[in-house]
């Protein structure tokens, strides 16, 4: 492991400018990092520790909807009173991790910029993998790969658990880096990479995401996750759905590249849930799915996923 | 001269009862120290570096990076240039250094070049297979005439992927050298007499110079019998640089090349006659473990039919080789013949639990043992009131029951037992076996202070050192019977050596004495009964010794064991998620020396089999050979909220008990899949063929496709 500098700033201005430095990458719950360290998978020349940083961690409420720190760990964020009574869809997302020692640690900032579980990734092959100028997921095996945003050679899977809760209900990111703060969608985190030499996020050098604002808007929400084992598993379908008098989103999870929002499942419940709706949803939001040649399984499991999240958001 | 029997029902006094093991404490707490935990003064850190390619011949290897990095101390070279590599993750070179990390770095800093050789890892694709090796058909009778003219026919493929062992504790050693001729081995075995032979005759010492010490281990199921190839590296880079040695495999390595179980893919043609008596069997199969491919599973399994012919192909690959898998073949071959039973019963209009029943005695000598544990087991499920025929259940979420048969023998090995009682009244207990974590120790404990008529607390039992009296592997479900059986006579004999010892000093015969709980009886009644401490005290300073064999006169083990295992699962229609709602063993294994141990390893059995059907499954990239899977995020094992409630029933009494002691490490972890894959076929209406049932293969069966 190659040898790295630690540092543990007070503020987030300090922790900005530790940043900044060739190298250097911030350290939340460490759930992700540490692991991708150990595999050799990162090799990063300092760790900027953001869990000291007293302004990063806890929920209150504000004028603009409740407003999470990065550093809240998820555990007390799914005991938090506000998300058990208004975004289920988040609760339900956290009591999806099952694992009692990831939710001690894992970071709601940590979560949403976790790095994909690709298996071609993890053994070092990149995050978008090549083999005789294929790729090498496409041609290899790829059971678990995206169905969604898969044409080009990028095919791994967004892992993040609140990414399809927190855009379904219309969330915010707080962004801060050395030119300041600006705050964008959460879904405006993500893009799809062309190769292994491009991120799968759109964070600048020395950004970090300081915490993430859900909307007090009324809502019908709910996710659905469908795993191999009961306890902790990578979900083989994750759907979260809002619905309010203003119309319905719909965020599919390890699905795409991206957390996969569909505005064709959203459509069909435009109207309303009902048992027929939450069908229609999970049909429109599967019909433009495209199977690799080993994971044709998950496009059924994206449209019971979405049509189960709906059912559960009625 | 001692009666070598165990006692009557009515004289026992430890035999049969729930007893807790005896190291549960220091394991819970921590205190048990296995070889990982072992840490020497001075010691040296080996890390071995991997071949990545599945196939490849070494061209060169350049170390000079890692010899110059501080703390590296030795680099040994494994395998040569010009050798050619079978499987990805094998060993090339190991790396030693003062601590772990430095280790791992100098590993990743040796640069060895491979002339990349075409490689073949999935085996399923039998006519892709660049080496196929079919065996001869063995036939009886003629299935095929018997085929042609009966009423009721089936046939199904059925498929059981390649499994890992995965041990918690991975495989390793520490090695350590007292002088130029001894050695001392920590080692994670299952077999520390046959390492000690092992190590010395690949590095040139007496076997009698290796000192393999096995308190604790973290898991072997089979894969733990060889001192391996790493054993011999960690003592050879021990004795060139004078220092004490920790080699132990990472998760990566523990999966790929330390052990695997052979698929088994087959295809099955069966027939039945309008009564339902199965009158012919057709199977091929096939499937692989590894460069040397995978012997036949023994099929059709537990039946033997009047016409029957089974042909099998070894499939080579170039994937980390098997080992023996807990009841080797034994699973695989009772996915293929349960299930292919139970799509017959389906085809012949019958409820599986009387179409097994009908065929029973086709069983063999075991028919009365199975017949009476279906009955069992068909009440704990309440099989009766609660079967219904495949596919009648409805709805999204839809339940069903399957069983399945399972056999296994389980003799008792080889095993020499030393016997010790001092005169302050301790009993020890000398045998050169191991304790895997099955409760070994507590066993030896408990025949020891039965046969003494002593309390648990008043014996001690030394074990896990190959300087003790020789003791065999623990494999084969052999040790309970081979320690057992060593323990009871060399205890029976101390016993006599004991009362010869101590009778002319209370004036008295040796045939007036016996020890029970706790106290010495004079049967003539001449002097009242003494607390034993009192009477050991006459033993004098020299304590009294006696030994005893595994075999040896009288019957205390046995062999053959026949269990059932039940099953009821939902499926989810939508989705192909298989949840375990209850399984029920029923098992029978001789005389049950602690209850409470024979049903933890029926539950500990449950568990690994609901792993197996359900999620676990090497995974090879068809690009590299390389294991997609070498970790225990997609290597996955099931969690306590997947394995449902478990029923244990074991058969006691009249009938089992006088069989003597049989060994239960492999039955019970036989027949779980069957019985599982079953009721998956019971509740969806669809056969459910392949293990692990993921949603994957669930849905593509629903679908009506194959996976």
């Amino acid at each position: 492991m190659r040898a790295f500098e630690y540092s543990s700033p007070r503020s987030t201005e300090d922790a900005i400018r530790m940043l900044s430095a060739e190298g250097a990458v911030a350290l939340a719950g460490g759930t992700d990092l540490l692991s991708l360290m150990k595999d050799g998978a990162a090799a990063p020349s300092r760790l900027v520790n953001l869990k000291a940083i007293p302004d990063l961690t806890g929920a209150h409420e504000t004028d603009g909807g409740l407003h999470i720190g990065a550093t809240t760990r998820l555990g007390p964020l799914g005991e938090h009173r506000v998300i058990r009574e208004s975004f289920p869809a988040v609760a339900q997302a956290i009591a999806g991790v099952r694992s009692r020692q990831v939710l001690s640690m894992r970071t709601v900032g940590g979560d949403l910029l976790q790095r994909p579980r690709c298996w071609y990734f993890r053994a070092g092959f990149g995050l978008v993998p090549m083999h005789d100028g294929q790729s090498m997921a496409k041609t290899g095996d790829n059971r678990y790969h995206a169905i969604f945003g898969n044409a080009g050679d990028a095919v791994f899977v967004n892992p993040s658990s609140l990414a399809p809760p927190l855009i379904a209900l219309g969330a915010s990111a707080t962004v801060l880096g050395p030119d300041g703060e600006r705050t964008v969608a959460v879904e405006d985190l993500y893009r799809t990479p062309a190769s292994s030499d491009e991120s799968e996020f759109t964070l600048g050098a020395a950004e970090i995401v300081t915490g993430v604002t859900i909307p007090m808007r009324s809502s019908s929400n709910a996710t659905y996750e469908i795993r191999n084992r009961k306890g902790f598993d990578w979900p083989l379908a994750a759907a979260s759905v809002a619905a309010s008098d203003g119309g319905a989103r719909v965020v599919l999870g390890h699905a795409a590249p991206t957390p996969w929002m569909s505005a064709a499942a959203a459509g069909a419940l435009a109207g309303g849930i009902s048992e027929a709706s939450a069908e229609a949803a999970g049909d429109a939001a599967v019909a433009d799915a495209a199977a690799l040649s080993g994971n044709g399984y998950k496009i059924q499991l994206a449209r019971v996923a979405v049509k189960r999240a709906a059912l559960a958001a009625m | 001269m001692a009666e070598y029997t165990w006692p009557a029902a009515g004289d026992r006094l430890h035999i049969g009862k729930h007893i807790s093991r005896l190291d549960g404490p220091v394991k819970a707490t921590g205190r048990a120290k296995y070889a990982y935990d072992v840490n020497r003064r001075g010691m040296l850190w080996a890390i071995m570096v991997q071949c990545p390619h599945a196939h490849a011949r070494i061209t060169s290897i350049d170390a000079s990076a890692a010899e110059a990095m501080d703390g590296v101390v030795k680099v040994h070279v494994i395998q040569d240039v010009g050798t050619e590599i079978q499987w990805a993750h094998d060993e090339i070179v190991a790396v030693a250094a003062t601590s772990e990390e430095v280790a791992r770095d100098g590993a990743a800093a040796v640069k060895i070049e491979y002339e990349v050789l075409s490689h073949f890892v999935n085996e399923r694709a039998v006519d892709e297979a660049p080496d196929a090796q079919p065996a001869q058909a063995e036939t009886t009778g003629d299935p095929a005439a018997a085929m042609a003219s009966a009423p009721t026919k089936s046939s199904g493929s059925y498929h059981v992927a390649q499994i890992a062992h995965c041990s918690l504790e991975s495989h390793g050693q520490v090695a350590e050298w007292q002088d130029e001729e001894n050695v001392t081995l920590w080692a994670s075995t299952q077999a520390i007499s046959g390492v000690a032979s092992q190590l010395g005759e690949q590095i040139g010492i007496p076997a009698s110079n290796v000192h393999v010490e096995t308190q604790y281990m973290g898991g072997g199921f089979g894969s733990k019998f060889s001192v391996d190839r790493w054993g011999v590296v960690c003592a050879q880079i021990a004795r060139d640089t004078g220092r004490p040695v920790k080699l132990m495999l990472d998760r990566d390595q523990e999966v790929t090349v330390a052990g695997a179980r052979p698929s088994t893919h087959a295809e099955v043609s069966t027939a039945a006659d309008a009564d339902g008596n199965v009158v012919a069997w057709d199977s091929k199969s096939w499937g692989s473990g590894g460069p040397a491919g995978a012997n036949s599973p023994p099929l059709p399994y537990v039946f033997a039919f009047d016409n029957q012919t089974h042909a099998h192909t070894s499939v080579p690959t170039n994937t980390g080789p098997a080992r023996a898998w807990r009841a080797p073949r034994h699973p695989q071959a009772c996915l293929v013949t349960m299930r292919a039973l139970e799509d017959l019963a389906h085809a012949a209009g019958m409820d599986p639990l009387d179409f097994f029943l009908k065929n029973i005695d086709k069983t063999g000598e075991r028919a009365g043992t199975y017949t009476e544990e279906l009955e069992k087991g068909a009440e704990l499920m309440g099989w009766r009131d609660r079967w219904r025929p495949r596919g009648s259940a409805t709805g999204t979420v839809r339940s069903g029951l399957g069983l399945a048969l399972h056999t296994w023998g389980g003799r008792g090995h080889r095993s020499n037992c030393e016997v010790l009682a001092y005169r302050d009244g301790l009993v020890e207990a000398r045998i050169g076996s191991q304790d895997l974590g099955t409760g070994t120790r507590t066993i030896i404990a408990l025949v020891l202070a039965e046969t003494f008529g002593l309390g648990l607390e008043q014996v001690k039992v030394t074990m896990g050192r190959s300087v003790l009296p020789a003791s065999g592997a623990s494999g084969g479900s052999t040790t309970v019977g081979g320690v057992s059986g060593s323990t009871r006579r060399a205890a029976l004999n101390a016993v006599d050596a004991v009362f010869e010892r101590i009778a002319p000093r209370l004036g008295t015969e040796m045939a007036n004495l016996e020890l029970r709980n706790g106290q010495l009886h004079f049967k003539d009644g001449s002097m009242a009964a003494m607390p034993w401490r009192q009477a050991a005290a006459l033993i004098g300073v020299n304590p009294v010794s006696a030994t005893g064999a595994n075999p040896g006169p009288g019957q205390l083990n046995d062999s053959g064991v026949g269990g059932i295992q039940m099953a009821d699962v939902s499926v989810d229609m939508d989705t192909g998620v298989v949840s375990i709602n209850r399984m029920v063993a029923v098992q029978d294994c001789g005389l049950i020396l602690d209850m409470k141990l024979a049903e933890s390893q029926v539950y500990g059995s449950l568990i690994m089999g609901v792993t197996y059907a359900l999620t676990e499954e090497r995974v090879f990239d068809p690009h590299t050979g390389q294991m997609l899977n070498a970790d225990m995020e997609f290597y996955k094992l099931a969690g306590i909220e997947d394995v449902g409630e478990m029923i244990v029933h074991m058969m006691t009494g009249p009938g089992y008990d006088e069989r003597g002691v049989i060994g239960l490490g492999e039955p019970p972890v036989i027949a779980p899949g069957a019985a599982i894959a079953n009721a998956a076929t019971n509740a969806t209406g669809v056969p459910i063929n392949e293990m692990p049932m993921t949603p994957e293969r669930v849905l593509a069966a629903i679908n009506g496709g194959m996976a």
